[in-house]
């Protein structure tokens, strides 16, 4: 098990020559649905090559059948030529093939030595032997050049921790594939920075990388070969270095697109909606913070995750307790108050992590759109539901926000991210409302849907709502907002005007400035 | 729900057809087939009118609690102390209208009717308590009710020393433990009543949602702007309420108050909302369901019964049924990821 030394180093073999991973004609069927239609995939030794594709193009399903989660229907897969059946994780982990999922496989109450060894501990007499899994821990972390203690418990980690710590698990058998599902989502400009470092290093010692990524930058960066897949089939494997976004796009959706983001053509503010004076969090995620937000325009607050830039917003919306300051909606006073105050007072907060705290997953679209209007027609009259009411309404909003497919009775659980996404989106078009804030609008959603989201945003802005856009994605920042805040460490660093916002001086202010 | 999408589809063989039943409704449908022709065949009284009548009536206590352990089930916990309610209620109605007929020997009614709040609101205020606890301190509803059920169960055997009460005018036993209009015994009539009132209050009011919303996300309901705090602890005041009017008209019907009654409570309404298909783990459950769910553990028991099943063999049917059912709704939750309607 735990034989991890010169992973590959002596198989080193330049580009182009015999695959290290291929699947040919992979084929998935679930009844009534084809998630994987006869897809070729090729990796090469020491390359990484990006998988893209838009939610239910069938990326996950080929990377679960390559990380032997998954069992295909029909096709094959060879390793360095031989063909290989994969019937498990731990199958494939002994090949030399490992995945680092979006949901991690860790254990949050162990330690990170304990989850490094899980299921393969070393033993001694029968008994764990501790002294030598703290050995080979400390070796694989220091191998991998990762600063964190082998004894601290998961749970106190940050993200990239333990996503950190998933990758050293994978370091525990002679590693030749490693497949990153979207690893950045929930990283840090700087905890990326070194993810890519360590992905440099271990295609130098020949392994093979499959990435998946809705990212283009992240393309650009790291990418050497793309395979895009459409609708569970193989569409084109282009070379990163000579595609263009926009082709890139037009294979995946199928259709000519230009920019994903519309033309923000937005007239002059108007009267104040939100003013927001010196407010502090209990518990300090966000001090001494003031902001204005003014009717028909998009603020943008921009910063790291946990700079305090959502929390602020949370606060004012009445989801965080608030120490001191003072909020204001369209002059009056609704600091402290509970959300469904707000609501009822216009302003919606539409949260980023949409299964946890934006869906109900195993209920109807119809019920997780209606969910925050209940009390107002067309849904009911205040006392009784108008269910018919609510299907009318419910079904013309899925189809203004092209829901695909169009099944407003159906469980949100079993739609794509993207669908997901609008499903919680087309709350903002349930009552009317003069202050909408979307955090982290796109994450995990695919291009196409991105564009409309975006559209979607524009759109609402210009029928004279003010827009708050809390992103950790910069090209959103910088397109799509005409003013924006900089957080750092809970604290607002810069407001930066249209005519300010450029990379150079948003990034400048993520981390300059210790604050006091 | 979508019942004119389900079967439009060309299906493979039966087998097909019964997985997409399954899917669609559940293990009660089946269990309840089986258990009808395994007693038909069992006992010659058992599919007649009158024991089918006599079902219904034994039925009513369990299906007026599991109503209640319902709403509990469907924001995502559960209630433990239905049982103790039962019997607090039912000893404290009995004393109470014990010692209001005693006093005013001429007004049976009124000693009726207050006998009745009296109890009803002895069980209640154990379900205030749990709201209490679950809602604001954030106990979880496991040790909230297991606590509560023996505070509950002490108070009650405290009361009476254990011995049951007696004193009860005889009109009462007479109307709402053996009355009967139109053949039909006066208890259904209550609990027809109250699943009337439920139903309209789940299915067509927006507080009737929220219940479906704080079980199946609860900060996604608290950023929609419902007073979750609020709805879970009526939850659990409106859970002890059913289970305090099942605990009178249980009364009603043995003409004592007893601290003994209802301790099966608990497992049978918990069994009868999760054969029903109600999650576990909240957000998802239908009201008639339910009701099928308590009536279909009524005719097992009355099933038994007539096939001279022992009574302590019957406690195992009964646990047994309760993990089948919980092991064919993991069952279902797959095959419902794959068909995905």
């Amino acid at each position: 098990m735990s034989n991890r030394q010169t992973p590959a180093q002596d198989r080193m073999q330049p580009a182009a020559a015999s695959p290290l991973l291929e699947a040919k004609n992979l084929t998935k069927e679930y009844p009534g649905v084809t998630a994987l239609d006869q897809v070729n995939f090729e990796l090469r030794p020491g390359e990484v090559h990006v998988v893209f594709g838009e939610n239910g193009a069938g990326k996950s399903t080929l990377i679960s059948i390559l990380a032997g989660a998954n069992q295909p229907t029909a096709g094959e897969i060879f390793l360095r030529g031989e063909a290989q059946h994969l019937h498990s994780v731990h199958d494939a982990r002994e090949n030399g093939i490992s995945a680092v999922f979006q949901e991690f496989s860790l254990i949050p109450q162990m330690t990170v030595e304990e989850n490094l060894f899980l299921g393969g501990e070393p033993t001694r007499r029968g008994f764990i032997d501790k002294d030598r899994i703290r050995r080979e821990a400390r070796a694989i972390l220091d191998e991998l050049g990762f600063n964190l203690n082998p004894r601290q418990r998961v749970d106190h980690l940050t993200r990239a921790e333990q996503q950190m710590v998933e990758i050293a698990k994978a370091f525990r058998s002679d590693l030749s594939v490693l497949i990153l599902d979207e690893p950045t989502a929930s990283l840090t400009s700087h905890e990326t920075d070194h993810l890519f470092e360590l992905i440099a290093q271990l295609t130098k010692r020949g392994v093979g990388i499959v990435y998946i990524t809705h990212r283009m930058a992240e393309i650009r960066r790291i990418g050497d070969r793309i395979t895009v897949m459409r609708d569970g089939r193989y569409v084109d494997t282009v070379d990163a270095g000579s595609t263009s976004e926009d082709d890139l796009v037009r294979l995946m959706t199928g259709r000519v697109v230009g920019s994903i983001f519309p033309e923000l053509d937005l007239g002059e503010p108007g009267r104040q909606v939100l003013q927001v004076k010196d407010l502090t969090t209990v518990g300090d995620t966000v001090r001494a913070a003031s902001v204005e937000v003014r009717a028909g325009e998009i603020v943008g607050m921009a910063g790291l995750v946990g700079s305090g830039k959502s929390e602020l917003l949370q606060a004012c919306f009445g989801a965080i307790q608030i120490e001191s300051g003072s909020v204001q909606l369209n002059g009056a006073d609704i600091t402290g108050k509970p959300p469904r105050h707000s609501i009822r007072a216009g302003f919606l907060y539409l949260p980023a992590d949409r299964r946890k705290e934006g869906l109900m997953m195993m209920r109807s679209v119809r019920e997780n759109v209606s969910l925050a209007s209940l009390d107002i027609a067309p849904f009911s009259n205040g006392l009784w539901m108008d269910r018919s009411g609510e299907a009318r309404a419910v079904s013309s909003l899925a189809e203004r926000l092209n829901l695909s497919p169009p099944r407003i009775e159906r469980a949100v659980d079993h739609f794509s991210g993207g669908n997901q996404q609008k499903a919680m989106l087309a709350r903002s078009l349930t009552r009317s409302y003069d202050l909408i804030v979307f955090d982290e609008p796109t994450v995990g959603v695919d291009v196409g849907t991105r564009a409309s989201i975006y559209e979607f945003i524009v759109e609402l802005a210009k029928q004279g709502t003010a827009i708050v856009l809390i992103s950790s994605d910069l090209p959103e920042i910088l397109h799509l907002t005409s003013r924006a805040y900089v957080f750092y460490r809970g604290r607002i660093q810069a407001e930066l005007s249209a005519g300010q916002l450029t990379e150079e001086n948003v990034l400048a202010h993520f981390f300059e400035r210790e604050a006091a | 729900m979508a019942g004119k999408t389900a079967i439009a589809r060309p299906s493979s063989g039966a087998g097909d057809i019964v997985k997409r039943l399954f899917v669609k409704l559940g293990i009660l449908p089946f269990l309840l087939v089986v258990a009808l022709v395994v007693f038909t065949l069992m006992s010659d009284n058992f599919l007649t009118p009158r024991n089918l009548m006599n079902v219904l009536r034994q039925s009513v206590y369990l299906m007026i609690v599991s109503m209640g352990q319902m709403l509990a089930l469907l924001t995502g916990g559960f209630d433990l102390s239905v049982g103790t309610i039962l019997a607090l209620s039912s000893v404290v109605g009995a004393m109470a209208m014990a010692a209001f007929a005693a006093a005013f020997p001429d007004m049976i009614g009124l000693a009726i009717a207050l006998g009745c709040f009296a109890g009803i609101a002895a069980g209640v205020s154990i379900g205030v308590m749990n709201g209490i606890g679950v809602a604001f301190f954030n106990v979880s509803p496991f040790m909230m009710s297991l606590g509560m059920a023996s505070v509950g169960f002490g108070i009650a055997l405290y009361l009476t020393g254990g011995v049951p009460v007696y004193g009860m005018p005889m009109e009462f036993g007479n109307i709402f433990g053996f009355g009967a209009f139109l053949g039909i015994p006066a208890p259904v009539y209550v609990a027809a009543l109250l699943i009337a009132a439920l139903y309209a209050f789940l299915y067509r009011t927006p507080q009737g949602r929220y219940f479906y919303a704080v079980g199946g996300n609860l900060k996604a309901a608290s950023l929609s702007g419902i007073n979750t705090a609020g709805t879970l602890f009526f939850t659990y005041v409106l859970c002890a309420f059913f289970a305090a009017v099942a605990g009178m008209l249980l009364t009603a019907r043995l003409d004592t108050g007893e601290a003994n009654i209802g301790s099966a409570m608990p497992l049978e309404s918990i069994a009868a909302c999760v054969i029903a298909g109600v999650s576990l783990r909240g957000g998802v459950g239908r009201l008639e369901n339910v009701i099928l769910g308590a009536l279909f553990i009524g005719l097992v028991q009355n099933g038994m019964n007539l096939a001279r099943i022992e009574s302590y063999l019957q406690t195992v049917v009964l646990g047994a049924l309760l993990i089948l059912a919980v092991i064919a709704d993991q069952i279902r939750l797959r095959y419902v990821a794959s068909l995905k309607d």
